[in-house]
């Protein structure tokens, strides 16, 4: 196979090399893995969402003839693994011992000789539940005299997590009060749930001679995993080994460890056979990490003439009955401070109060950028909201307050510097691509035939690429990423990353990266990813990281590889190293460009009978840490164009068109490619999905019929355009792309209907704008003043 | 992954074989035609009978033509080939309407006619269709055949006439001229269920409405019909007046209930409007051939 390396270099849209074994069926997902004498695991799981559990009788179950082993939460309790801590210094049941606190909830784990009888089985375990009132609904769950949810934790009389703020207050606050213009709104961006196409699964193998865990697992971090693994089952972590095979996506649904693997790996200890255990769509739904649920009310300050002043907000963010949200550990709200976009404000100030609800535990997933999501769209759709009170075209609005070229760095006022950009050349380049005078003028006239079709903006900042490992860590690890770099013989390499590809592409942009630091093929590098006993420690894949720490990282250790190429290319060419220049690929003597010699003469001189010069042991290979100094910026400008029917309250989004700044691009289609998901994402999210409950805690989303993810029906055909400012701090000037879309996309179409929808004076809907939410809005005259 | 409980499976070799095996095994036995609805309820356990009768293999069952004045479909007969025929859709649009509309190509490819108004699902197209084009059902039993009006085929949501041991075999549709029908659905996305559908065909005399069938779909109407709205329009002229009146007649007297897809409120309006929607539709594709003329491009 050829991906198509050319002299002009390694960077282009070449041919991915994962697709090779893909569109033939032959990816190894984790229920692909087959072990010798390999039992099966299935969950029982609370049909309740808060409950006390009275007893568990698990007898008929553990005779059942081709169950092995029935364990529940008092087994686990014997052995200190009823509870394990999560992402966010909290601790979740892993099978539940005194209380349920969700529906869907871990209550006991059958292992079988097959999946059915594992089934089966679990039919036969009888629980008997004492019901308490559950509480899904932040606001409720935060009155006096709720019913705690967390009663397990010392001390605890109330369902609030944390109360965390960021930004200046009373500047903000003396901000407002002299601003000409201020305006208010209730916005809820609601649950939803990341649905990879893939479920979450494990095949755990334990020797019980060596002491030796292999799991097979589904992990987006599969080195954080094993020092979790570690620090949870009290394993010595040099005897675990995850591995992470083909991973069919992820989006941060696979950041977190769930019971289930727990249960997986307690199950092969009494067993004494691996065990499989797979997760079903709805248990993969209701069970685990979900994203957004926040309630915001948000408030954006102006003068008379469109001068954004400030932004402040306040939000109560539903974490369900365990805090397991993933971020780094010093923001429990993300990076929801990104509040302030893309524009140069004066203040800004927000203050999150988590809460315990009786839902499922997660909270930051489906590629929300550590919560930028929620921030994009509070402050896209408050610009919004400032340009209907002021009269005043959104566009031009936009334009007038975005943070200007010669501004960058930048520091926002809530802290973060902004590392490049120039966001009113990404702006006009959509409005252009759009036709967008044209399309005002068509939404003129067809308004004049009662047609309604609506065009709205949004410009996103993102903050991605974390951390600076002073700033950021995940309980206690570091967010930085190791990468190694052997060359053989004949010059092809074997890179070594510690993130974990999801679909998002990484055996070959890392190859591209390497090759095009090295002057060689990508066919030529092969990426090894997703086994920590064959690759470097680092924190993993999600929060759009792996192009900026370890794509970092993979270029990093190339240049060190290529420092050691010039020592022996000098040996070679009887020359200094200093007297060398790398030119085209290959070191040469600077004035004498016929003597030369390219990676793969001199990794095998490396190898020779040359004669080394003192300080090279006799390879190239070589091996680095990356951490980052700072976050990287990636940014853009989307336009929607979107039909409503007012007599049926339906949407049809017509046109998309997306212009992202990404920094430097590596693969340009496998960038296209993540940037056509998130805005898929984004329609989902703004028209159909929504992960809901009843009064009684039950999810309304527990399968595909209920939980409804986007179509190619729904999407248009994608209208993409892109400007380049790299990162100027980023060892090749990449940003990261795989979240900007995500995080860009659902302002864009709710501005579009809500634009749409400026005749009958609606002014706000909340997501999703279902047909029926739609025609409310527009027949109810709702507007965002009025949510509940 | 989900995996259903234990269950015994027999192959039918015939109408006649199907019947017996029904006889054999029980009230526990279902028929498995497309298995669309069947299956994912016994992999969610919510289903669990005790015998599938696969009546896949019944060549005899799939059929679809016209015989003299009547439509005559096999219950057998998949989604995709009711969309495919045209002579089907030329004298009922309806169907073909309702069908571009039914879940997605690869339901569409194995999802059976008859197995669709089995399962009797209160959000089902084709239950209202059928009742508006006030269809014959034919069910076997192993003393022969009875017909049942389409109108009474349905006893309550996922219930129908259908007795343990019997067979709805076939569907058929008188057809009479000067006619023009259509189906009219709102979803939250392509393959969703319906928030709420109708369906109207509609026959004329002059200008005034000599026959009209009017079925409405997942918003609690009787038996899938909107009769009083019906009642209202005959003999009357097919006017736009009329047919905004009939619509709010239809959600008058239908009891949609809340849920995901939508308030009740709103399925009711949606009652009315798609109602109304229909009727006009209907009217289009009536008018070209009551006056003998050329369609018009877009009457689908």
């Amino acid at each position: 196979m050829t991906t198509g390396f050319t002299a002009n270099g390694a960077y282009g849209p070449v041919k991915r090399k994962e697709d090779a074994r893909f569109i033939r069926g032959q990816g190894t997902f984790i229920d692909d893995i087959q072990l010798k004498g390999m039992l099966h695991g299935a969950v029982l799981r609370s049909p309740l969402a808060h409950a006390r559990i009275v007893s568990v009788d698990a007898s008929a179950a553990e005779g059942h003839p081709r169950v092995r082993a029935v364990i529940t939460g008092e087994t686990l309790a014997a052995r200190g693994l009823a509870w394990m801590p999560t992402l966010s210094h909290d601790v979740q049941a892993v099978l539940a011992t005194d209380k349920v606190r969700f529906q869907g909830q871990e209550v006991a784990f059958v292992v079988a000789e097959d999946r059915y009888a594992a089934r089966d089985a679990l039919e036969l375990i009888s629980v008997e539940y004492e019901p308490l009132a559950p509480v899904t609904d932040p606001v409720r769950a935060l009155a006096p005299g709720a019913p705690v949810i967390r009663d397990d934790l010392d001390g605890r009389d109330s369902n609030r997590i944390f109360d965390w703020q960021a930004g200046d207050k009373a500047r903000t606050d003396e901000v407002f009060a002299a601003a000409d213009v201020v305006v208010a709104r209730d916005l809820v961006f609601p649950r939803s749930h990341p649905a990879p196409l893939e479920t979450c699964g494990c095949v755990a193998d334990y020797d019980q001679v060596s002491g030796h865990l292999e799991l097979w697992v589904t992990s987006q971090a599969p080195h954080a995993h094993r020092t979790l693994f570690a620090l949870v089952a009290g394993l010595p972590e040099h005897k675990i080994r995850i591995i992470s095979p083909d991973i069919g996506g992820g989006f941060g649904n696979k950041v977190p460890v769930y019971p289930g693997y727990l249960c997986a790996v307690v199950g092969s200890m009494l067993a004494g056979r691996p065990v499989k255990w797979v997760e079903d769509r709805s248990e993969n739904l209701m069970s685990t990490a979900f994203a957004r649920d926040y309630r915001m009310r948000a408030e954006i300050a102006a003068t008379r003439e469109g001068r954004i002043l400030g932004l402040r907000a306040s939000a109560l963010a539903d974490h369900g009955a365990f805090n397991g949200s993933a971020q780094p550990a010093r923001y429990p709200a993300g990076f929801f401070h990104m509040l302030t976009g893309s524009y140069d404000l004066q203040a800004a100030h927000c203050e999150v109060t988590g809460v315990y609800t009786n839902k499922a535990p997660g909270g930051v997933a489906y590629a929300c950028s550590f919560r930028i999501t929620e921030a994009v769209y509070l402050t896209e759709r408050m610009v919004d909201a400032l340009a209907i009170e002021l009269g005043a075209d959104p566009a031009e609005l936009r334009m007038q307050n975005l943070i200007q070229p010669g501004q960058f760095p930048y520091t926002t006022v809530t802290g973060w510097e902004y590392d490049s950009g120039d966001y009113p050349r990404t702006l006009q380049a959509a409005l252009t691509a759009a036709g967008y005078d044209d399309l005002r003028r068509e939404q003129a006239q067809r308004r004049e035939h009662g047609e309604y079709m609506g065009i709205g903006l949004s410009f996103f900042t993102e903050a991605v690429g974390a951390g600076p490992r002073k700033h950021m860590d995940i309980l206690g690890l570091g967010m930085a990423d190791g990468a190694d770099l052997r060359v053989h013989p004949t010059g092809k390499a074997v890179l070594g990353i510690s993130v974990q590809t999801q679909g998002q592409g990484h055996e070959t942009t890392f190859a591209q990266i390497v090759a095009q630091e090295l002057g060689i093929s990508p066919d030529d590098v092969e990426v090894v990813h997703g086994d920590t006993d064959r690759t470097p420690f680092g924190l993993g894949t999600y929060g759009s990281r792996s192009t900026p720490v370890s794509g970092a990282a993979a270029a990093v250790v190339a240049r060190k590889v290529r420092d050691r190429a010039r020592i022996v290319a000098a040996a070679m060419l009887e020359a200094s190293p200093a007297d060398l220049e790398w030119a085209s690929g290959r070191w040469q003597v600077r004035g004498d460009p016929e003597r030369r010699a390219g990676i793969a003469e001199i990794a095998m001189a490396a190898h020779s009978p040359l004669e080394l010069p003192e300080g090279v042991e006799g390879h190239l290979d070589a091996e680095t840490v990356y951490n980052p100094p700072n976050l990287t910026y990636p940014y853009g400008a989307y336009v929607c164009v979107a039909d409503v029917d007012p007599g049926t309250g339906s949407v049809t989004v017509r046109r998309f068109i997306a212009v992202d700044d990404c920094g430097v691009r590596i693969n340009p289609m496998i960038v296209a490619g993540q940037i056509h998901r998130g805005l898929a994402d984004g329609i989902g999210m703004a028209l159909m999905q929504v992960l809901s409950f009843d009064e009684e805690g039950n999810c309304l989303g527990g399968s595909f019929m209920d939980y409804l993810l986007p179509t190619a029906v729904e999407c248009p055909a994608w209208e993409l355009g892109q400007t380049v400012t790299p990162s100027p701090h980023h060892p090749i000037g990449a940003k990261g792309v795989g979240e900007s879309a995500t995080v860009g996309s659902p302002a864009a179409v709710v501005n579009a209907v809500i634009d749409a929808l400026r005749p009958f004076g609606v002014t706000h809907i909340d997501m999703p704008m279902t047909p029926a939410n739609v025609w409310l809005a527009v027949h109810g005259a709702s507007s965002g003043d009025h949510v509940a | 992954m989900q995996v259903p409980a234990q269950v015994e499976y027999e192959q039918a070799a015939s109408v006649e074989h199907a019947l017996d095996l029904l006889a054999r095994s029980g009230p526990e036995a279902r028929i498995l035609a497309g298995g669309h609805s069947l299956i994912p309820m016994m992999k969610l356990r919510l289903a669990q009978p005790e015998t599938l009768i696969d009546i896949n293999g019944l060549s005899e069952l799939a059929f679809l033509e016209v015989t003299g004045d009547e439509l005559r479909i096999g219950a057998l007969t998949r989604h995709a080939g009711l969309l495919a025929a045209a002579g089907a859709g030329e004298h009922f649009p309806i169907l073909h309407d309702a069908e571009r509309v039914i879940a997605d190509p690869v339901v569409r490819e194995w999802g059976t006619i008859g197995g669709s108004l089995c399962q009797a699902d209160p959000s089902e197209d084709l239950s209202a269709v059928f009742a508006a084009l006030r269809a014959t059902m034919v069910i076997r039993h192993p003393a022969g055949i009875r017909t049942v009006p389409a109108r009474e085929f349905f006893t309550g949501p996922y219930e129908t006439v259908v007795a343990p041991g019997e067979i709805l075999t076939e569907i058929r549709v008188a057809i009479r001229p000067g006619g023009g029908s259509s189906y009219q659905k709102v979803g939250r996305r392509v393959g969703d269920w319906p928030v709420g559908a109708a369906g109207a065909a509609l026959w004329l005399d002059g200008d005034v409405i000599s026959g009209t069938g009017i079925g409405l779909t997942a918003v609690g109407a009787r038996h899938f019909v909107a009769a009083e709205a019906e009642e209202f329009l005959r003999g009357r002229p097919a006017t736009e007046e009329n047919f905004g009146r009939a619509g709010q007649i239809a959600a008058e007297n239908c009891q949609p209930v809340s849920d995901q897809r939508g308030p009740a409120e709103y399925k009711r309006h949606l009652a009315s409007e798609l109602t109304t929607r229909a009727l006009r539709a209907a009217l289009r594709r009536a008018a070209p051939r009551r006056a003998g003329g050329q369609r018009r491009p877009g009457d689908g």
